[in-house]
């Protein structure tokens, strides 16, 4: 079964269109937002609809995306800790 | 008296490669949808938002670079972009996710960038351009409209110095091909060079972005004075000729003072008779170019004609790929453009050399 890290940032790739970058390219503790990655709010929009769809968490509050969405680590215990699917 | 307006400026995104213009061998395509080629985008835009960018969106942001780097302008006053169909990517992009996801988690960024106004507003937000930006989507007068527009500005706005002004559409999968189940393409794919030999209903179509730097001032790079532009929506073929008339007639231009016309034939033989009338008579002794065997025809295409007049007016030179006739064309200084699609939608344009 492929590693929950490497499938999202197989996902994230894909569904932020991140050009020219491969799952290798993105370190587990990297910031996925400002200096690390650089996305932005509508990457932020993109990843909570992501959550949802492939995992079956909704967030509610959107105070907690920003605790979440910190690294690939970060998304990975949350997704670990409270998938529904 | 009112001031001059001057197109300093122009890129174009089109089917054909850029130098055509110098030389460079035209494009033959087999189909009778075909794309724009693609320039290297990344040199123009912002590579952080170049991944969620459309082939529309990248095409009018880079026309518009180009235009405004020729004319040697970093900010223009008013952004005015034309598109008949606007950003149909995003919109299939976002309609199909609507359908898979049962209109339930959609992607937020295919339907922000599915709205017409994507491009003219990805423009200024490319520039940091916060001055009035607007776009029109009227059919195939859409660029026109825009022309009209900045036309108004530049004259009865004392503010107002330069003006960027554009057309954009892009070819998508199957809002395009909407186009061939209602008879405006040809049923059978023909090629592009062949398309005004083939006696048959409907045309072919592309994409393309094309942008004009607009200025009430000129300077040593300009390539034409942008006299004046006329819409009329609905014309009875037999009016075409008092149309144009009226509209000279206006711009104090006397009809031998025409030096070339540009039409919009584009091999449609239920609408063709538009241009064939004038072509056997008002303008019989006029030399007469078409360019849509060239780039298709699609809501925005009159911006190669545009493109076109303004750099044979610049350079003199005519290709003989666009020639209609035989009529010599000697050292042009006034060319009208003439454009109509499916009968509706006509406009015309006046350039003249400086």
């Amino acid at each position: 079964m492929k590693n929950l890290r490497t499938e999202l940032k197989e996902s994230i790739i894909k569904e932020l269109n991140l050009e020219d970058m491969e799952p290798e390219d993105i370190s587990n503790e990297e910031p996925l937002f400002g200096d690390g990655l650089g996305l932005d709010s509508i990457d932020a929009l993109e990843l909570i609809v992501l959550l949802e769809k492939d995992y079956g968490i909704k967030l509610t509050d959107p105070a907690q995306s920003k605790e979440i969405f910190v690294s690939i680590e970060q998304m990975a215990s949350y997704i670990e800790e409270n998938r529904t699917k | 008296m009112q001031n001059k307006i001057y197109i300093n400026g122009l890129g174009s995104i089109s089917a054909q490669p850029e130098d055509l213009i110098s030389g460079e061998a035209i494009r033959v395509y087999d189909e009778n949808i075909f794309s724009a080629i693609s320039p290297n985008y990344k040199k123009y835009i912002n590579l952080k938002a170049f991944r969620r960018m459309s082939k529309g969106i990248k095409m009018g942001i880079t026309a518009a670079q180009i235009a405004l780097k020729e004319a040697e302008i970093d900010m223009p006053d008013s952004i005015i972009t034309g598109t008949g169909e606007g950003c149909k990517l995003d919109t299939e992009k976002f309609l199909e996710n609507l359908l898979d996801q049962n209109e339930k988690l959609l992607s937020p960024t295919a339907f922000i960038q599915s709205t017409h106004n994507t491009i003219g507003g990805q423009i200024a937000l490319n520039l940091g351009c916060k001055q009035y930006n607007i776009t029109y989507t009227q059919n195939s007068v859409s660029l026109e409209t825009a022309f009209l527009d900045a036309q108004i500005q530049l004259r009865e706005d004392p503010e107002m110095k330069v003006i960027l002004v554009g057309g954009v559409d892009e070819v998508s999968a199957r809002i395009t091909s909407f186009r061939k189940l209602d008879g405006q393409l040809k049923q059978n794919p023909i090629k592009n060079i062949d398309l005004l030999k083939v006696d048959s209903q409907g045309t072919i179509t592309s994409e393309g972005a094309h942008f004009f730097a607009l200025s009430k001032e000129k300077n040593q790079k300009t390539y034409a004075e942008f006299q004046s532009v006329s819409i009329k929506n609905s014309i009875q073929p037999e009016e075409v000729t008092e149309e144009i008339t009226a509209f000279l007639k206006i711009q104090n231009v006397n009809l031998l003072s025409i030096d070339a016309v540009i039409l919009g034939v584009n091999g449609d033989n239920r609408y063709d008779h538009y241009y064939k009338d004038i072509q056997l008579d008002l303008f019989k002794n006029t030399p007469q170019l078409a360019y849509k065997h060239l780039v298709g025809d699609f809501d925005t295409a009159s911006g190669f004609a545009v493109y076109l007049g303004a750099n044979i007016l610049k350079s003199g030179k005519v290709l003989e790929v666009l020639r209609l006739n035989q009529v010599e064309c000697r050292n042009p200084r006034t060319i009208l453009i003439y454009n109509q699609y499916l009968g509706r939608d006509h406009s015309l344009i006046l350039l003249s050399a400086v």
